[in-house]
């Protein structure tokens, strides 16, 4: 099973790296690009595990591991069961 | 006293902390391997800076499951005493032994630079040798030191006195150019609620002899020997007190990766 976790900063904390990949794409006339948040991508696939297991499973290694739920939150979608 | 310095894979501030417990400070210091299970009997830990698992995924965050931690874990939930350096610090924080997250600096630099540290609070283990508004220059280096918290965990760590010291300018001024890395509050230093375990940015192995250009960051370690003796009752403080330059040749590390 296929799984993609995506983590990023919470709303309410300040990104300074998206805010710098903003400010390239100004520069180089993109003027519609209003915001950029910057996260990570975590392609993990899992074996033993029907979809009802995985959903728990996911949710508890994105909490514990690959995020710091202080300053991030996180998604995920099952792309290939 | 009896220190223990923390080795994770990545640790670069080891020896030199090491150095500085046995040779400037004058205490029986050892190593503890991150595969340990096993705190030999230390009085406290030291967490020293570096990159543990090359800070991989966050900084700190892979460091937190080494087997040594769980030990670390046990022994602050039992009041000894723990100082975070640098990464210590983030390790500290990603464990879950202080409160708050750090993120990359507001300028997005690695900073290596003397800055200058005011004591907020030096009734703690950690500032008992210095005085309240005290300012200290010891050097950062660190990507990753934008402490952190949300508004209502700053409003209580202000309540309980938690910040123990803050980057300032050399007349111990808050600013914002002073607070180099952006971290809110100007925070460079916090204790848990328990007040014994503490995590600093700052470095202050690197600030211990008069030839690295300060000697302030033995404020620190000078607190921590005193409170251990004060803890332990101990007749013979004149005697660890000196400062005794021998040259110890550090022991080599055991270990596998």
């Amino acid at each position: 099973m296929k799984v993609r976790i995506l983590v990023s900063l919470k709303e309410s904390v300040l990104d300074p790296q998206g805010q710098t990949v903003r400010n390239a794409l100004h520069t180089l006339g993109y003027h519609q690009v209003k915001d950029v948040r910057q996260g990570k991508v975590f392609e993990i696939e899992l074996e033993g595990l029907d979809r009802a297991e995985a959903e728990k499973v996911i949710p508890e290694i994105a909490d514990r591991v690959l995020a710091n739920p202080i300053i991030e939150k996180f998604s995920w979608e099952i792309l290939e069961a | 006293m009896k220190f223990g310095v923390v080795v994770f894979p990545g640790s670069n501030c080891d020896y030199d902390t090491f150095h500085v417990l046995q040779n400037v400070m004058g205490q029986e210091t050892v190593f503890l391997w991150h595969k340990e299970h096993d705190l030999r009997g230390v009085d406290c830990v030291v967490l020293p800076g570096g990159f543990s698992y090359g800070d991989y995924l966050r900084s700190g965050a892979i460091a937190r499951f080494s087997p040594i931690m769980r030990e670390v874990k046990k022994f602050a939930g039992s009041g000894g005493l723990v100082l975070g350096i640098c990464n210590g610090f983030q390790i500290l924080l990603e464990a879950g032994l202080l409160p708050g997250a750090m993120l990359r600096n507001k300028n997005l630099k690695f900073l290596c630079q003397h800055v200058h540290i005011r004591i907020e609070n030096n009734r703690t283990a950690f500032s008992s040798a210095g005085h309240r508004g005290q300012v200290l220059r010891i050097p950062i280096a660190h990507f990753d030191g934008n402490y952190y918290a949300p508004p209502d965990l700053l409003s209580e760590l202000e309540k309980n006195k938690q910040v123990v010291f803050r980057y300032c300018d050399e007349n111990g001024k808050l600013s914002e150019e002073a607070n180099v890395n952006g971290s809110a509050h100007s925070i460079a230093g916090l204790i848990n609620h328990q007040g014994n375990v503490l995590g600093m940015m700052p470095h202050p192995e690197r600030a211990s002899e008069k030839i690295l250009g300060s000697e302030d960051g033995k404020i620190i370690f000078r607190s921590m020997i005193d409170y251990l003796e004060k803890k332990r009752g101990t007749g013979k403080k004149k005697a660890t007190r000196a400062f005794r330059p021998t040259v110890t040749p550090l022991p080599p590390l055991i270990g596998t990766f």
